[in-house]
Formats: structure tokens, C-alpha cells, sequence
């Protein structure tokens, strides 16, 4: 899996390069099925979305939204009123995921890296630990994080281990699922399902390191993490950019986690994250505009990071190159 | 190979601390799977008191899991199965062509990944009843708009990584098969899916557990016909029990064979990797 | 190339612009061999205990009428996300299950069938119901969009055993169920005076309305929110007291979201009392608890107070408004609340009768019966009928839930912090609306 994609950091293309002469109708047909499918489930959707977070759409005009006062960015200015209730509980929900992302991506990644240094030589066994990091992305979603509910209770096997360890007290044993407890639980939860894939992307990427750079840097007396440094890591780089990306993407998006964890609506604040707290104003409290006004404020500022580092890092490939 | 101490004993330390990491909830699950639910409840036993296979049993009448089951299986494998499909056409047009759009095109692309998925829920829904509405075709509550829904919703990232795998396969040999005669799909065929193979695999591998887990839109557009596992387990819980033994046992069976087929798959695309036609 | 893609995209804008505009699906169509859809909550042991007891009762209504149903019966987790999608989109089933406390709400979405006159008529007329089942029907002062189908109650459950070890008698007033349930707690033995479901948000702002209401208070002044009131403050601290001051509650409570937890601590003798509605019944017996060990009172009110012991809990039933059998739907509703369907389904799904003159099957026990059934028709008020009621009981009780969450970790909650999380809960309210 050599450099798995880097067009999304190839917007521009590489000065240097040839342009290739454009093929006619060909790529059309080509791209013609995705961007259909895209366009129906994705774009159109999101169109509707962002038009609905300028309306008033509450349950009185759920049956009727032709009825439902436009707004314009009325829904945005609750949203963004920090100091009233609900953009204060927006802001509180949009920082704890903010921390939940920086650690379980970057958990996350370390752990995948680790696992798949550890596992790039052949040695007896290497096959079937190969195949027990990956049984966490093999269980269904639901599987794992309910399993994991189940182990955070405070009788559970969590406090049952602190026990053993004496890292808890006994008649004091910690709650993971309520107050702030509940962040670090929720992210051990995504780290535990996130950090196979990672896993597999980099053992994959990995495939494609040349093992003779490793041998001359041996002979020339690298130590193993120096050789980690400059071979394994700048080989990696295609697969990194690519990886903790869409960690980022889909760690700060997720809904899982916290959903079955916690259940509909009994998130505690601590394990509040911003796309259960959405779904929450949208679906139980019936504000549908005020939700997708803070849905439209999550995608813009998912959209100015994401910007952000595909600026960087596209500087950073033209200077290396 | 040489192999340093140190190197030996950081690969001990980290193969050991994650094994204990993902084995700890998969020996809770397997251990509370065998006992009875009044030993559910309560301080949890590392043994066992009592062992019963009985939860293994009644899995299948407390909800209708093999309905549930073979509805993931089908939704998941078409899903991923196209989405796989419409993802190298749409690669290959992206790695070999510069046509006009096509930079808006993998921008769109890139960004559909960032909205969030609460954002497009109700709209999303509605398409499909309007849809239902105008031309007849049910998507609401069928297999085939679970499938349609999972199928765009991998393909972004299905682009993604195999136009990457496609930009760095030589052009050399398109040009080679052109001068054999082979048009641009026979070049495709022949010439660059063989060598990306094992991209291949693992984007359908990811399309598969992306729609086998989905929890959000299944929970909407799914009814008592089509609902999937990802949604369908929730119901052992119900208003007046927590069947926990039950849960766990459900989801080990479900597991067993997404696992055996990652086992089967893994040789195979593993062999792929290293037959090393990508450097 | 160019003209294909534009055409696509300006396809694909008139669904979804089709989609903006659209509102109820037209009625219409002719009615042949008539099947109505039917959304069911979970009652049962399981939804497919659900399955098994609906379905003979729905194949008797087709015998009866030629009327085919196709039941789904829909977990509580996303019934209400369901219904949601159902009226926001026009496609929905002809007739649902709804929790009665939702009947406000989604009788302002215009969506469902009011029972008017004629309808109501229909379904054999609103003389039929009880007085107290027919409160929840709706927006206060409009027609109502559901008609009670299941009743339900809250009760105090104690064990005769524990209590008759202390001798002790069941309590009349608050204050001495504090005193007994503080008799009956001893943490070193691991057992508890009571049992809460301090982490469910339903449960908790079941309790914020239930001790407001002793206090004579209102939680909603017109159509505006009015939490923060001195007696509703008081009434949500004498209930935290249980578990802050009192310490009759086991802090881990703070973790029970459903009512499973409770009902196995009661059933397994950790603690002498709980809370819960009268459908507890076959949970306790799953847990080994039969209902000769237990007894059950009306949750008391403190002295002084106003004796109120439940909100009107129940399930209702609506049909939709866009159904294209609104005929064969009303027959439907008919059949569900003739006297001879609820009382079959009144002992399975443990469901106080909500017509008159039909004998409570929910309980083999006939002071349990005799309690419960006053405690709905007597000591029971509606909770807030006002389209704000889906707003409230989801940001109060999350308020509430947050206060046990401060009180097991070892923070205190006073009254001011109560008074603020219930001016936060309200200032969200209001934004909802």
C-alpha cells in the first residue's frame, strides 16, 4: 500500500509534471456514478440541511415547513451566545470534543504505529497477533462500546482491575459513566475501536519500505529508533497525511461512541459530545433549525482545519521535493 | 535481519500491552456470554459461578437476530461490493485524466467527509420519501436505501486511497498495453487492477465494516424488515431487562464470521502487499 | 459532457427542493383490501414478548373485521426519532403508540387526527374512558390527537420482609418514609432504604413535576417555563436529599438509566424500597421476586403538602392524520380500547384500565390493585399540557440527572446550584420554542 492517496493533497499539481491532455467523455463516464451517488445522498441532503438552519423548524412545523418562520441567522446567534445557556453548553460540548479528538487520534495512531513496528519483521506468532489487533474493527461498533458500558459500570471489570492493581480504594471505587470520568471513558471506548485501523493502514503502508534501507542503515550504526526516524517515518508519510486526516474527520464526527455509551440524551457534560449534543436539540428537544445551525457551524469549522492542513502540508511536500 | 535488544524488548512491551488491551472486553464478553443473567447483575466475576450455554440459546427468540443478521450481510457485501465498483472507475478516471472539474470533483469529495451526519439525517430522509413519492421506488425501510446510503458514504474515502494506490502505478505500463491495442477499461482490467490488488481488498474491507456498524441512519431508515445488526442488538434491552449475557452472546455469534472472513481476506491481501508490484 | 452533469444536478435540486416543500403525502386512493400499519411500543419482557401477545389479539380484530394490521413494535430508544421522521416527512404508519407525555407536542405538529365529535364517536365515544385517562390527550383546551390506550402509576414498593424485620409499617407521609428508609440502611451490610433510577432523565423529571406538584406548584406558567419558582427548587432538593442528606440512596444509583438496577437491588434484598411504575411486576419476578413479598403504597406527599403520587403515566394511541384508512384506523383505535381487548392486554403489559367499568388485570393482588388504582384515578395530575412538554422533560431531567452525577462523585449540591442548573434548563426550554 504504497503512499495510499495523496490526491487530496495533490489539489495542485506538482509543478514539473507533465498535464496530462484531457480524455474526452471518458473520465466523465468514469466519475459519472460517484458524483450521482454523491450528489443524492451527500451534497443535495446537506443542501436542505443548511437551508433548514435558517429556519424555525420546531415541532409546531414539523408537519409544515413551508410554514416555518425563516430566521436567517437567528438560530446562529443562540448558537453563538456564549454567555446563554445554550451556546454556553455548545461551547462546552464543541471543547470536550475538541480534547476527545486530540487524544484518541493521537492514542490512536501511536498505538497502531507500535503495533505495526512491532509486527514488521517475521517472527512465530506474528501471524495470529496480526489478526487479534485487528478483531476490534472486525466487531460490530455496537458490540464493543456496549461491552464497554458494561465493563464501566462501577461494579464492573474496570474498577474490578483498579482493585487488584489498588489504584482504587475499596467502598470508593471510581464512576467511569458519570461526571468527568466520563471523558477519559469515552475515549479508552474509541481508542479501543479506532486504533486496529490505523493498525492496518500503516502495516499495509509499511509493506512498501524498502528492508535494504534498513540493513545499510544498521551497517552504519542507526539504532532502531533512529532508523524508525529517518527510514520508517518519511516512508510512512503518503499514508500519514492521508490517515490522520480522516482519524481527525470521523473522530470529531463520530455519533457511536458516545451514543450507545451513554445513551439517548443521558450524556453526562464531561462525555457530551458535539454530535450527540446535536442530535439531541435536533431529535429530542424537536429544535431542528437550532440544530442544524450548530451542525453547519461544526461542518465550517471542520472545513477551516482540514484547509488548514492540506495548505500546510502541501507546502511542506513542494519544499521537500 | 539483525535485531537489537532494545528493539526486541520494545516489541515484547508493546505486543503484550495491547493484547491485554483488546483482549481484556473480549474475555468480559465471552465470560459474561456464559453465565446466567442473575450472575449478570451485580459485582462482576472474573469466574464464572456458573456456566450455561443457555444465553446461546435463547439469542435467537428474544429478538429476531438471524432476520437481522442476514439483513447486515446482504447490506453490508452489496454495499461494499459497489461501492468498491464505482470507486475504481471513478479513481482511475481521477489518477489518469486532468479534465476540467476534476479538482472541484476531488474537493467535493474530500469534503463530503466532514459534514456531520445529524446535519443531512432528516433531509436525507425526506429525499427518500420524495423519491418513494415520484417515481415509485422505495427506499425508506428497504434494503436497497440502506445499501444506496452506505455505498456514497464509503466512497469518499474509497477514491481517496485508490487513486492514491492508482497515481503510483507506472504510466509506463498503460502505455505498454496501449501499444498492445487494449483500450482504456481493458487497460484497467488487465493492467492496473492486478497490481493494486491489495487496495483493492482493504478499501472493500473498510466499505464492509463502515456499513456492517452504522448506527446513526440505520436507527431512521430502517423498519422491522430491513433493520441491521448495528441497531438491531440495542433491543436486548428492553423497558423492564437488561439481557447483558444475551448481548454478549449475540455478538460474539455475529462476530465469528466477520472475524474468519478478516482471517481469510488478511492472507490473502497480505500475499497481495508483499508480492510488492508497488514500490 | 457538460449539459448531462448540469441536468443531473438540476435533478437532483428538484427532489430536494420537492422534498423542502413538501408537507403531508396526499390522500386519496381507493381502499382495497385494506391493511393498516401499526407502530407499537415496547410494553413486554422483549419486543418479541410484544410480538407474541399483540399478535393474537390483532388477529381476532382481522377476523372480526377484514381489516389486516402489520404491527412493528419499536424500542423506546427510537420511537420518538421515528415519529419524528414520520411527521416531518408524511410517511408514517396509520396508527402509533405514543407516549402519553408526548401527546402535547406532537398534538402542535397538526400531524395526527383530532378525535373530534364525529371521530371520537367513532371509536365509541369519550363516555367509555375514565376521567383521568382522557387529561393527557393533547394541548390543553384543544381536541385531543390521542385517546389512552395502556394506564400506568407510580407506587412506592416495599418489602413486607424487611419491613416486618424493623418493625416497621408501610409510611403515610415523606417524612416517614425518610425515617423509615434510614432504619432500614446499612451500607456496611449493603443494604439501602431505597432504590433509584437517579440516571434516567424520564425518571427524574417524573419527580421534579411529582414533588412540585406537592408543592403546590406549577412548572409552567401559561406556555413559559417557570422552573426556578422557591417550591419547585425545594421539591427537586427534598428528592436529591434522598441520596445528599438523607443517605438512604446508594450513591452508585446516580448510574441506573433504566429501571432494571432498581428493581434487582429491591428483588434481591439491597434495598427495602423503590419507586416505580405499577408494570414493575414481571421485571421483580424475573429477578426472583414474587408479588406476595412485596406491598405498595402511594408515594406520600410531606405533611402539609398536597397528596399528589404520580404524574398521569400511560400510553396513548393516535392516528395520523395523512392515513389514507382513516375509517379502517378508527376502527382499529375502537377495537384497542373495547373493554374486552383491555382486559386481556391489562395483565401482560400490567396496565391500569383506563375505561370505566373494567376490573384491574394488572395484579393478582388485590391491595396492590386497590392502591394503584387509586393513586391514577385520585392522586395523579397530567403533566404540563403545553407544546414545550418534549423541551422540558428532556432538559430538566438531564438538570437532574447532572445533580445525582455531582452528589455520587463526592461534590454537594445546594440549593443555589440546583436553582441555576434549573434556570439553565429552563433558558434552554425557552429556546426550543
Amino acid at each position: 500500500m504504497t503512499a495510499a492517496s495523496t490526491t487530496g493533497v495533490k489539489l495542485t499539481p506538482p509543478p514539473g509534471k507533465r498535464r496530462r491532455p484531457p480524455g474526452g467523455w471518458l473520465p466523465y463516464a468514469l466519475i459519472g456514478p460517484a458524483v450521482l451517488l454523491e450528489l443524492l445522498i451527500h451534497v443535495a441532503p446537506m443542501i436542505v440541511g443548511i437551508w433548514i438552519s435558517f429556519i424555525k423548524l420546531t415541532q409546531l412545523y414539523l408537519a409544515n415547513w413551508g410554514a416555518a418562520p425563516f430566521l436567517g441567522f437567528g438560530n446562529y446567534q443562540i448558537a453563538l451566545d456564549f454567555n446563554a445557556a445554550q451556546g454556553k453548553s455548545l461551547l462546552q460540548s464543541f471543547l470536550v470534543t475538541c480534547v476527545y479528538t486530540l487524544f484518541v487520534v493521537a492514542i490512536s495512531w501511536v498505538l497502531g504505529m507500535a503495533a505495526a513496528v512491532a509486527l514488521q519483521r517475521s517472527f512465530r506468532g506474528r501471524a495470529v497477533l496480526r489478526t487479534l489487533f485487528l478483531v476490534p474493527y472486525a466487531i460490530p461498533m455496537y458490540t464493543s462500546i456496549i461491552a464497554w458500558k458494561f465493563m464501566f459500570q462501577q461494579d464492573g471489570a474496570v474498577n474490578s482491575v483498579l482493585d487488584a492493581l489498588h489504584l482504587a480504594s475499596p467502598g470508593h471505587q471510581p464512576f467511569w459513566l458519570l461526571g468527568s470520568n466520563a471523558l477519559p471513558a469515552v475515549i479508552i471506548v474509541a481508542i479501543w475501536k479506532t486504533w486496529p485501523f490505523a493498525f492496518l493502514m500503516l502495516m499495509a503502508g509499511l509493506q512498501s519500505v524498502n528492508e535494504d534501507l534498513y540493513e545499510a542503515a544498521a551497517l552504519d550504526g542507526a539504532k532502531p529508533f533512529r532508523q524508525w526516524r529517518s527510514i520508517t517515518l518519511p516512508a510512512l508519510g503518503p499514508v500519514n497525511r492521508v490517515l490522520l486526516l480522516v482519524l481527525f474527520l470521523w473522530t470529531f464526527n463520530d455519533f457511536n461512541t458516545p451514543y450507545i455509551l451513554f445513551g439517548v440524551n443521558n450524556a453526562p457534560p464531561a462525555g457530551d459530545l458535539i454530535s450527540v449534543h446535536i442530535y439531541s436539540a435536533s431529535f429530542i428537544n424537536q429544535s431542528f433549525g437550532f440544530g442544524s445551525s450548530m451542525s453547519v457551524l461544526l461542518l465550517l469549522f471542520l472545513l477551516l482545519v482540514t484547509g488548514i492542513y492540506l495548505f500546510v502540508n502541501s507546502r511542506r511536500h513542494r519544499d521537500d521535493a | 535481519m539483525r535485531e537489537t535488544a532494545g528493539f526486541k524488548t520494545f516489541r515484547v512491551i508493546a505486543i503484550v500491552v495491547l493484547a491485554l488491551f483488546v483482549l481484556f472486553p473480549l474475555y468480559v464478553m465471552v465470560s459474561t456470554s456464559l453465565k446466567p443473567l442473575q450472575d449478570v447483575q451485580g459485582v462482576f466475576a472474573w469466574i464464572p459461578t456458573t456456566i450455561t450455554i443457555q444465553p446461546f440459546i435463547d439469542i435467537w427468540n428474544t429478538i429476531p437476530l438471524a432476520s437481522y443478521f442476514v439483513n447486515s450481510l446482504i447490506v453490508a457485501t452489496i454495499a461494499s461490493v459497489l461501492s468498491v465498483i464505482v470507486a475504481i472507475f471513478a479513481s482511475y478516471g481521477v489518477s489518469r485524466w486532468r479534465f476540467r472539474g476534476r479538482n472541484v470533483f476531488t474537493t467535493t469529495v474530500l469534503a463530503t467527509q466532514m459534514f456531520p451526519g445529524v446535519l443531512f439525517l432528516l433531509p436525507l430522509f425526506l429525499i427518500f420519501v420524495n423519491i418513494n413519492n415520484t417515481f415509485g421506488i422505495q427506499l425508506v425501510g428497504t434494503r436497497g436505501g440502506l445499501i444506496l446510503t452506505y455505498l456514497t458514504f464509503t466512497l469518499p474515502f474509497a477514491i481517496w486511497m485508490l487513486s492514491g494506490y492508482f497515481d503510483n502505478i507506472p504510466r509506463e505500463l498503460d502505455e505498454a498495453a496501449k501499444v498492445d491495442g487494449a483500450s482504456a477499461l481493458g487497460t484497467l482490467w488487465r493492467v492496473i487492477l492486478p497490481v493494486a490488488r491489495p487496495g483493492v481488498i482493504a478499501v472493500l474491507v473498510y466499505s464492509f465494516m463502515t456499513a456492517w456498524g452504522e448506527v446513526l441512519f440505520a436507527s431512521v431508515l430502517t423498519t422491522q424488515d430491513n433493520r441491521t445488526l448495528a441497531v438491531g442488538l440495542g433491543e436486548y434491552s428492553s423497558e423492564v431487562n437488561v439481557y447483558w449475557n444475551e448481548i454478549m452472546a449475540a455478538s460474539l455469534v455475529v462476530s465469528v464470521p466477520v472475524v474468519v472472513g478478516f482471517l481469510l481476506l488478511q492472507r490473502n491481501f497480505v500475499a497481495g502487499l508483499s508480492a510488492g508490484a508497488v514500490k | 459532457m457538460k449539459f448531462r452533469k448540469v441536468a443531473a444536478i438540476a435533478a437532483i435540486a428538484g427532489v430536494a427542493l420537492a422534498a423542502a416543500g413538501c408537507s403531508a403525502q396526499s390522500g386519496g386512493g381507493s381502499d382495497k383490501g385494506v391493511t393498516l400499519t401499526y407502530w407499537a411500543s415496547n410494553q413486554g419482557t422483549s419486543l418479541a414478548n410484544d410480538k407474541e401477545v399483540l399478535t393474537p389479539v390483532l388477529d381476532k380484530f382481522t377476523k372480526q373485521t377484514g381489516i389486516k394490521v402489520k404491527l412493528e413494535v419499536i424500542g423506546w430508544d427510537s420511537l420518538q426519532t421515528r415519529i419524528n421522521t414520520a411527521v416531518s416527512s408524511g410517511v408514517g404508519p396509520d396508527v402509533v403508540n405514543i407516549g402519553n407525555t408526548w401527546a402535547p407536542y406532537l398534538s402542535a405538529t397538526g400531524a395526527f387526527l383530532p378525535y373530534d365529535d364525529a371521530n371520537m364517536k367513532a371509536i365509541g365515544g369519550s363516555d367509555k374512558f375514565v376521567a383521568t385517562a382522557l387529561q393527557t390527550g393533547g394541548l390543553a383546551g384543544k381536541t385531543v390527537t390521542s385517546v389512552p390506550l395502556y394506564g400506568l402509576a407510580y407506587g412506592l414498593f416495599y418489602s413486607k420482609k424487611m419491613f416486618a424485620d424493623a418493625g416497621l409499617t408501610p409510611p403515610t407521609t415523606w417524612e416517614e418514609m425518610v425515617a423509615d428508609a434510614k432504619k432500614l440502611t446499612d451500607p456496611a451490610k449493603g443494604t439501602w432504604g431505597m432504590s433509584l433510577e437517579a440516571g434516567s432523565y424520564t425518571e427524574n423529571v417524573h419527580f421534579a413535576f411529582i414533588t412540585a406538584e406537592q408543592n403546590g406548584a406549577s412548572l409552567f406558567n401559561g406556555d413559559k417555563p417557570d422552573f426556578t419558582s422557591s417550591p419547585v427548587v425545594d421539591g427537586v432538593q427534598r428528592y436529591l436529599d434522598l441520596m445528599q442528606t438523607d443517605k438512604v440512596v446508594n450513591p452508585s444509583n446516580a448510574q441506573y438509566t433504566d429501571g432494571t438496577g432498581p428493581a434487582a437491588d429491591f428483588a434481591k434484598g439491597r434495598a427495602a424500597m423503590i419507586v416505580s411504575q405499577d408494570n414493575a411486576g414481571p421485571t421483580l419476578e424475573a429477578n426472583g421476586m414474587s408479588s406476595s413479598d412485596y406491598g405498595v403504597v402511594a408515594i406520600p406527599a410531606p405533611e402539609g403538602g398536597k397528596q399528589v403520587s404520580s404524574g398521569i403515566q400511560g400510553i396513548n394511541l393516535s392516528v395520523f392524520k395523512n392515513t389514507k384508512n382513516k375509517d379502517a384506523a378508527l376502527q382499529f383505535v375502537k377495537y384497542m380500547t373495547s373493554s374486552s381487548t383491555q382486559s386481556g392486554l391489562g395483565k401482560p403489559y400490567a396496565s391500569i384500565p383506563v375505561l370505566k367499568g373494567v376490573t384491574p388485570t394488572f395484579t393478582d393482588d388485590a391491595d396492590i390493585a386497590k392502591v394503584f388504582s387509586d393513586v391514577y384515578n385520585n392522586r395523579s395530575k397530567p403533566y404540563p399540557l403545553v407544546p414545550l412538554e418534549g423541551a422540558f422533560e428532556t432538559n430538566v431531567g438531564n438538570a437532574i440527572n447532572g445533580l445525582f452525577a455531582n452528589i455520587a462523585t463526592n461534590g454537594s449540591v445546594s440549593s443555589s446550584d440546583i436553582k441555576s442548573a434549573l434556570q439553565t434548563a429552563e433558558d434552554k426550554t425557552n429556546s426550543a420554542g
